[in-house]
C-alpha cells in the first residue's frame, strides 16, 4: 500500500513537473564520443539524452519535499543523508532568508537527488553523460584544450561562495545548458565508479593518468588538473553526505519524452 | 644462638642484595629496550595538544612521558593579503600559512582531527612526515567538505618534520599554502633555551607579475616551470617584518625551527649578522657547528640555535639573494639591549680616499676648492652627473630612476625631489634616514651620505633633475656649498 501510495505522489508530481516550463526545462544533446580523463585511450560513447538546463532549484526542491514528507530535513532518515542535510535550510518547508528560491539547491545527499530525478520522470546523469555536456564552452563541443575554458573553470574554484547565486549565473554552453562550471559540484549517478583514494600520488588502479597528479600534469595538461578536481571531490563523498557546494541536475533519455 | 641469629641477618641481607640487584639489571634491560624502541613506549592518560599560529611555537614537552595526544586541525580556504595591494586564495591549516605548528614527544600516540569547513570548494588530506605509514596518513584523513576525518599514528622518530595536503593536484595544494611543521621532541625534550619561533619558507605563483595588484590566481604554467613570483617566510612579504617582525634580548639563546614548504624551491637559509652556533641539519639527530648558511630543502626543515650578542635588526634571508631582495624571501628578528663594543665595535672612522695623488697635489686641489668654480656648460654639467650617477646612485635608484618598490625611492618625476631642491641637495650631502613619502608611497630606509665633491653633488643632482620628467633645476656648486 505504502508503495502503491508512493508510485501515486511521484505520478502526480511528475504530471506537475511536466506543467512548469521554467523548472525543469530540458535541452536535447547529441550524443557521441570522447575520451575522458580516467585511464582509457580509446573513446568512450555517449548516447542522445536530454539534460535540464540548470541545475535543481531551491524552489523546486522545496515543492518535492512538501509533497513527499520523508524527504524533510527533521524527517529524512540517516541511512539516506547525513546531519548536514538542507542544513542551511530555515526548517523543513522554509528556506530562510539566507536561501534565494533560484539558487541551486545544496546540502542535498545522492539518495535525495537520485530520488528527485525519478519522481520527475528522469535520472541523475551518469559521469560520462556529465563530462561531455560539461567539455563545451559557448561556442564548441569539446573546449577542453581552450586556455580561457580551463582559465575560466579554474578561477571558479577559487572563487568562494558561488552556491549563493543563482541559476543561470555563468554561461550558455554549445549545448544551451547553463551552470555546469562556476556555480556548484553536481552529483552523478556512478560519482564512486572512478577508484580515487585519499592518496593521489599512488593510487595506481592502472589509471595512472589520473593520480599521479602533479608529475602528470605537463604544459598541454591545463585541462587535466581542472578535471583532476573533480575526478578528487567526486572521490571524497559518499551517497549519503550533503555538502554545502554540491547540487545537482537530472537527465532524462530520449525515447521516454515521446510519452 | 647469636650465631644463628647473625646468620639469618646476613642471609636476609644477601637475598635482599642479590634481589635488587636483579631487579636492578631486568629493569635495565626494560628500560633500555623502551629507551630504543618507540613502538615499545607506553603512554600515559590523554590529553589536547596545545596548537600555535605562527610564529609561536607550544610549550615544550619537558620531561613529560609519553601520552594519548588528540590534535584537533580544520582546513580553511581563504583570501588574505599576500604583499601590499596583493591578495590571494589561501588554502590553509587553520587558517594560516603556515598551519599550527604540532609538538609532541617520541613515542606519543596522536589521534588527528582532520576537519573541512563546510565553506571549502575542495576535499583536502594530511601527509605529516612525522607518520609511519602509507601517505603519511594522506589516504587516511582524505575529507570531503563539511566533514571530519579521524586516524591515529605513533610518533616514532625524534626530529621535525613537515606536514603538507596531499590531495590532486598536490602541487596546487601545497602552493596555495597547505603546509606546517610537527615537532618530535627526544625523550627528555630538547635543551632549554630562551626563544623558540616558527618560520617556514614557501614559493608562490601568481597569473601576475610579482607586485601587480588584485587578487591574483594561481598559475600552474609558472609553478610547472619552477618560476616562482613570492617567496616568501610565513605565507606573505613582510610576514617577519615591521610589526611581524621577531625579538629577542641580548645574551639570549634564540632556537629557530625552521621549514620550507616549497613547492619547488631549496632554501640557503641565513640571517644576516648572526652565524649558527648549532644546526640540526635537515631537522634530525646530526648536529653541525657554526655554520652561515645551510640547506633546508623543499618539504624538509632544519633547527637552528645560536645566542644573539649584540643589539641590532638581524635579517633571515634565504640567500639566493635575488628571492630576498626582489620576492620577499626576508624576515627580521630585533635584538635589544646593551651595547657589546667587543663583539661589534661599529664603525669607528671615516674619511676620504682618493688613490694615486700625492700631498701637493692635494693641498692644490684643496686651494682650487675654495676659488670661485669656473662654470661649466649644462651639457658638460649632464655628462658628468650621469658618470657620477651611474657609480654612485644607479644600484639602487636604478638606471631607469624608478628605484625598487617598498626599499628605494623613485627619482623619476618625483613630487619629493621636485618640492625642495635645496633639502635634495642635504639628502645627497648629508644622508637621509626615517619615513619619507615620494609619489604617494611611504619608504622607511637610510640612504648614507655621498663622499663627492660638492661639484659633484652639483652635477648629478643636475643630471637627476634634468631627466625623468623632473622640473629640470640647475644645481651649482654655489648651492650645494651653502648647504650646511
Amino acid at each position: 500500500m505504502k508503495t502503491l501510495t508512493r508510485l501515486a505522489v511521484c505520478i502526480a508530481i511528475m504530471i506537475q513537473g511536466q506543467a512548469y516550463s521554467q523548472s525543469g526545462a530540458m535541452v536535447e544533446v547529441r550524443g557521441g564520443e570522447f575520451i575522458p580523463l580516467y585511464g582509457t585511450k580509446t573513446e568512450v560513447p555517449v548516447g542522445d539524452f536530454l539534460m535540464d538546463v540548470y541545475p535543481v532549484t531551491n524552489a523546486e526542491f522545496l515543492e518535492f519535499v512538501e509533497q513527499n514528507p520523508r524527504w524533510r530535513k527533521s524527517q529524512v532518515k540517516q541511512l539516506f543523508a547525513d546531519e548536514n542535510y538542507l542544513r542551511s535550510w530555515k526548517n523543513d518547508l522554509s528556506l530562510g532568508s539566507d536561501n534565494l528560491p533560484n539558487s541551486p539547491v545544496t546540502n542535498v545527499s545522492w539518495f535525495a537527488a537520485k530520488n528527485y530525478c525519478e519522481c520527475q520522470g528522469k535520472r541523475l546523469p551518469s559521469i560520462d553523460e556529465w563530462e561531455y555536456v560539461a567539455m563545451a564552452n559557448e561556442t564548441s563541443p569539446d573546449a577542453r584544450s581552450e586556455k580561457s575554458y580551463n582559465q575560466y573553470i579554474l578561477s571558479w574554484y577559487e572563487t568562494p561562495n558561488t552556491f549563493k547565486n543563482t541559476v543561470g549565473n555563468t554561461f550558455k554552453n554549445y549545448w544551451e545548458v547553463y551552470d555546469l562550471h562556476g556555480l556548484v559540484w553536481e552529483w552523478t549517478s556512478d560519482f564512486n565508479s572512478v577508484m580515487i583514494g585519499g592518496e593521489s600520488r599512488q593510487d595506481s588502479t592502472g589509471d595512472n593518468n589520473l593520480f599521479c597528479g602533479a608529475a602528470a600534469v605537463g604544459a598541454t595538461d591545463l585541462m587535466n588538473y581542472a578535471a583532476f578536481m573533480r575526478y578528487a571531490f567526486r572521490g571524497s563523498v559518499k551517497a549519503r553526505y550533503s555538502v554545502k557546494n554540491l547540487g545537482f541536475r537530472c537527465v532524462r533519455d530520449i525515447e521516454k519524452s515521446n510519452l | 644462638m647469636k650465631n644463628f641469629k647473625h646468620s639469618k641477618k646476613r642471609l636476609a641481607c644477601v637475598f635482599f642484595l642479590a634481589a635488587l640487584v636483579a631487579g636492578v639489571f631486568t629493569s635495565c634491560d626494560k628500560a633500555v629496550a623502551a629507551k630504543e624502541n618507540p613502538e615499545l613506549m607506553k603512554v600515559y592518560g590523554e590529553s589536547e595538544a596545545e596548537m600555535t599560529s605562527p610564529p609561536m611555537v607550544p610549550r615544550p614537552v619537558g620531561k613529560r612521558a609519553a601520552t594519548k595526544l588528540i590534535v584537533n586541525m580544520e582546513v580553511v580556504e581563504k583570501e588574505m593579503e599576500m604583499s601590499d595591494g596583493v591578495s590571494y586564495v589561501y588554502w590553509t591549516f587553520d587558517g594560516t600559512v603556515p598551519g599550527s605548528f604540532i609538538r609532541t614527544r617520541v613515542g606519543d600516540e596522536v589521534e588527528f582531527h582532520l576537519k573541512n569547513h563546510p565553506d571549502s570548494k575542495l576535499p583536502h588530506n594530511i601527509d605529516l612526515h612525522a607518520v609511519t605509514g602509507p601517505g603519511g596518513g594522506a589516504e587516511s584523513s582524505f575529507v570531503a567538505p563539511g566533514h571530519e576525518a579521524v586516524f591515529t599514528f605513533k610518533t616514532m622518530n625524534p626530529g621535525l618534520y613537515v606536514y603538507h595536503c596531499a590531495t590532486a593536484p598536490v602541487g596546487m595544494h601545497i602552493a596555495n599554502g597547505m603546509y606546517g611543521l610537527i615537532l618530535v621532541e627526544p625523550e627528555g625534550g630538547l635543551e632549554p633555551v630562551d626563544k623558540e619561533y616558527y618560520v617556514m619558507q614557501g614559493d608562490f605563483y601568481t597569473e601576475g607579475e610579482n607586485g601587480e595588484r588584485g587578487l591574483q590566481a594561481f598559475s600552474m604554467q609558472k609553478a610547472v616551470d619552477e618560476d616562482a613570483d613570492y617567496v616568501v617566510f610565513n605565507g606573505k612579504v613582510g610576514g617577519l617584518t615591521g610589526d611581524n617582525a621577531l625579538t629577542a634580548k641580548v645574551g639570549e639563546t634564540v632556537r629557530l625551527f625552521v621549514g620550507n614548504g616549497g613547492p619547488n624551491l631549496v632554501s640557503s637559509f641565513h640571517v644576516i649578522g648572526e652565524i649558527f652556533d648549532k644546526v640540526y641539519l635537515e631537522g634530525g639527530a646530526m648536529i653541525n657547528e657554526n655554520v652561515q648558511t645551510t640547506l633546508i630543502p623543499a618539504g624538509g626543515a632544519a633547527i637552528v640555535e645560536f645566542k644573539v650578542e649584540v643589539p641590532g635588526n638581524l635579517v633571515l634571508v634565504d640567500h639566493s639573494i635575488f628571492r630576498a631582495f626582489n620576492k620577499g624571501a626576508l624576515g627580521i628578528l630585533k635584538v635589544e639591549g646593551e651595547e657589546n663594543e667587543k663583539v661589534f665595535g661599529g664603525k669607528i672612522e671615516e674619511k676620504v680616499y682618493n688613490p694615486g695623488v700625492t700631498a701637493i697635489e692635494e693641498a692644490t686641489e684643496e686651494v682650487t676648492e675654495d676659488a670661485p668654480l669656473a662654470t661649466t656648460s649644462l651639457a658638460e654639467k649632464m655628462e658628468r652627473g650621469k658618470q657620477i650617477y651611474t657609480q654612485n646612485c644607479l644600484a639602487c635608484h636604478q638606471a631607469t630612476g624608478n628605484g625598487i618598490p617598498n626599499a628605494f625611492p623613485p627619482l623619476a618625476n618625483s613630487d619629493y625631489l621636485n618640492a625642495d631642491v635645496h633639502r635634495a641637495i642635504e639628502v645627497v650631502k648629508f644622508g637621509l634616514s626615517g619615513e619619507i613619502e615620494v609619489n604617494g608611497n611611504v619608504y622607511n630606509s637610510a640612504m648614507p651620505k655621498q663622499n663627492i665633491s660638492d661639484e659633484d653633488v652639483a652635477n648629478v643632482l643636475t643630471y637627476v633633475y634634468n631627466n625623468w620628467g623632473n622640473n629640470k633645476t640647475e644645481v651649482t656648486a654655489e648651492m650645494v656649498k651653502k648647504a650646511k
